[in-house]
């Protein structure tokens, strides 16, 4: 106790511990303690995951010989050129339209229950709502991707509730609908579209709840106050405020809508999607220039998005 | 004449508790109203009531002469400004200060002009295109007042709105808000905690407590007649005195008041009473002296150049019989 209460109490006092010493040091150099903590984790996104991106943009630029099946490397935008072939072309829009479609629907429904639980919830309601919303994401994604498909299929449940309550009409007319449609749910881009919004809905919702949460009550209250009917106050305050969270989702469910490749391989028809594209060029085609500009489509997109959002002052209320 | 706002029997209960306790009061048109109490008092619920953020439990409500039970905020003419201002964070300070005009669809060039004219009434003129959060807490406050006066409201609500504020911007803040009232000459409402601050700018002031109103008066008659141990104890400095010291000097026993500026020290010997220096306070141009005089506590004023009084030394005080106040409400 007492050499103890010398060593560390009194300024100036020789150090034995190399803890000691290399608090010390830390203390009188504050950069270098800063420059060893973000080492690693730059290092890893430095090279590991810039430069692999950058490598992938890379052989985006080269081209495949049509009868040696090699790479050749030269610079090139043949493969750019074939992303714009009617065959490739149509994947492109397919999977831009199945993902603006999932990031919108995934927004509308997630509206009301982040505003509940950033508005009304507290203690234990909150708890629930947590966990309600995050249990989804505790199970592995290939098994909620093939129980749905049961749910989904023409024996499934939800054709069971549909004749349960003798709507199957409307399930007939729904799966007769042109493009959408097919021979049953688990066999059309509705089925594909509704395990989308399932999957990703929890990453809309939390940003969305983040972004509710930090609008003060009062600020609702101020707008009624100066004579705004709650409909004009949604769209001037609430809306407004909640957009930088609703973005922030957005990101998540449109990329990883655009990158996936095992639902709509799962559930679906057979047509194809980027990620399915990209899986199947780099495999069997053998064709990595082409996989690998399949795959810079999703991130000009995103970039091109999120300009756009900024643009739009979305960002202005952060 | 109408009342501006008329408070009759209304109640409102949060489950057990009674935040506003069948409440009676009435506000004149033009006048500068202040609700005075502790927190948790129901100042600023009734605050609430007429701005419409809350619905009364019992009772009813007027606003120059129309019944608002039922009415939404958006659509009484009263404006609030808020505690901590509520500025929208996303809208500069020209959106925010025209928002009202923006809802009700009031041409943009009146807008611009109405803006300008709000913004110069609150000296912030050039600071249109700031955000809210470039902006101090005197400058949000003064924005928060324009948005509000900006719609021409009958009534102006104010919830502790200098509560934020450092000691010098507050006072100066107090000047410019009577100024404000006397030249747009509409309603103010104004709650508050600080009892100086009550009765240095309202017309009446209604003291609260526990959900009820103890008092409504001019800031002079509350300060010199408070009806009630708890008003003279709240709005502070005066000397309660207890049944058995007016008994023993008076001769009548009841709760009453004497301020200390009625206090005179006299010599030894004379005077009413005697008492002890318990303590002593230096304030400037002025002391505070407590005294004890047989277990009554008595606050004196003692000014600069008077004889100098020590903790202990016996002081002898006097003081003209009409200036004890017996408090009508002796609970």
């Amino acid at each position: 106790m007492t050499s103890d209460a010398t060593t560390h109490g009194m300024a100036g006092s020789p150090r034995d511990g190399i803890l000691d010493r290399l608090s010390d040091t830390f203390w009188r150099r504050p950069r270098l303690f800063l420059a060893l903590l973000l080492a690693p984790p730059l290092l890893w996104l430095g090279v590991v995951y810039l430069g692999s991106l950058f490598a992938l943009l890379v052989h985006s630029f080269f081209s495949i010989d049509e009868f040696s099946g090699l790479i050749k490397y030269e610079l090139t935008l043949k493969s750019y050129a074939e992303l714009f072939r009617a065959a490739n072309f149509d994947i492109i829009v397919r999977t831009l339209t199945m993902a603006t479609s999932v990031t919108i629907a995934a927004a509308i429904i997630a509206f009301p229950i982040a505003y509940y639980a950033a508005r009304y919830a507290k203690g234990r309601w909150k708890a629930a709502f947590y966990i309600g919303v995050m249990l989804p994401l505790w199970s592995s994604y290939l098994v909620k991707v093939y129980a749905w498909k049961l749910v989904l299929a023409k024996e499934g449940v939800l054709s069971w509730l549909f004749s349960v309550f003798h709507m199957e009409a409307v399930l007939e007319l729904l799966l007769a609908t042109p493009v959408i449609g097919g021979s049953s749910l688990s066999f059309s881009y509705i089925g594909t579209f509704l395990v989308f919004v399932y999957v990703w809905l929890p990453f809309m919702i939390l940003p969305t709840q983040a972004a509710l949460e930090r609008v003060p009550g009062n600020l609702l209250e101020a707008s009624s106050d100066l004579g705004a009917k709650p409909a004009q106050t949604f769209r001037k305050v609430i809306f407004p405020l909640a957009l930088p969270g609703m973005i922030a989702g957005s990101i998540f469910t449109f990329s990883l809508t655009m990158g996936d490749y095992i639902i709509p391989q799962i559930i679906g028809t057979s047509r194809l999607f980027i990620g399915q594209a990209v899986y199947a060029q780099q495999g069997t085609a053998g064709n990595i220039p082409l996989a690998a500009a399949f795959t810079v489509v999703p991130v000009v997109i995103m970039a091109f998005y999120l300009w756009m959002a900024k643009r739009q002052g979305a960002f202005d209320a952060i | 004449m109408t009342t501006a706002v008329l408070f009759s029997g209304v109640s409102r209960h949060f489950g057990d508790v009674r935040a506003v306790d069948n409440v009676d009061l009435s506000i004149k048109p033009g006048e500068f109203f202040a609700m005075l109490g502790p927190s948790g008092s129901g100042k600023t619920t009734c605050l609430r009531l007429i701005a419409g953020f809350d619905q009364p439990t019992a009772g009813h409500m007027e606003i120059f002469g129309e019944t608002v039970d039922g009415v939404p905020p958006n659509r009484r003419s009263v404006n609030t400004v808020f505690q901590d201002y509520a500025l929208f964070p996303h809208m500069n300070v020209s959106e925010n200060v025209a928002y009202g005009l923006m809802i009700q669809g009031v041409p943009k060039d009146e807008q611009e002009s109405r803006v300008a004219e709000a913004l110069e009434l609150v000296k912030l003129s050039g600071y249109g295109d700031r955000k809210p959060g470039q902006l101090s807490g005197g400058q949000r406050q003064r924005v928060a007042l324009a948005r509000a006066v900006i719609n021409r409201p009958k009534v102006l609500l104010l919830d502790e709105p200098l509560g934020a504020l450092d000691l010098k911007l507050r006072e100066a803040m107090q000047e410019e808000l009577k100024t404000l009232h006397r030249s747009l000459g509409i309603t103010f409402v104004f709650v508050t905690h600080d009892q100086g601050e009550a009765l240095s700018m309202a017309d009446r002031v209604a003291v609260f407590n526990d959900g009820k109103i103890m008092q409504v008066a001019s800031p002079k008659e509350i300060y010199q007649h408070p009806s009630s141990r708890f008003v003279a104890d709240f709005v502070g400095s005066s000397n309660i005195l207890s049944p058995e010291f007016t008994n023993s000097v008076l001769g009548q026993a009841a709760w009453a008041s004497l301020r200390p500026e009625a206090i005179r020290i006299v010599a030894g010997g004379s005077g009413r009473i005697s008492s002890r220096c318990v303590s002593k306070n230096y304030q400037g141009s002025t002391s505070r002296i407590a005294l004890d005089a047989g277990g009554q506590s008595l606050t004196v004023l003692l000014h600069d150049g008077d004889e100098s009084i020590e903790i202990g030394d016996e002081v002898a005080l006097d003081w003209d019989a009409d200036k004890v106040h017996i408090m009508e409400d002796q609970s």
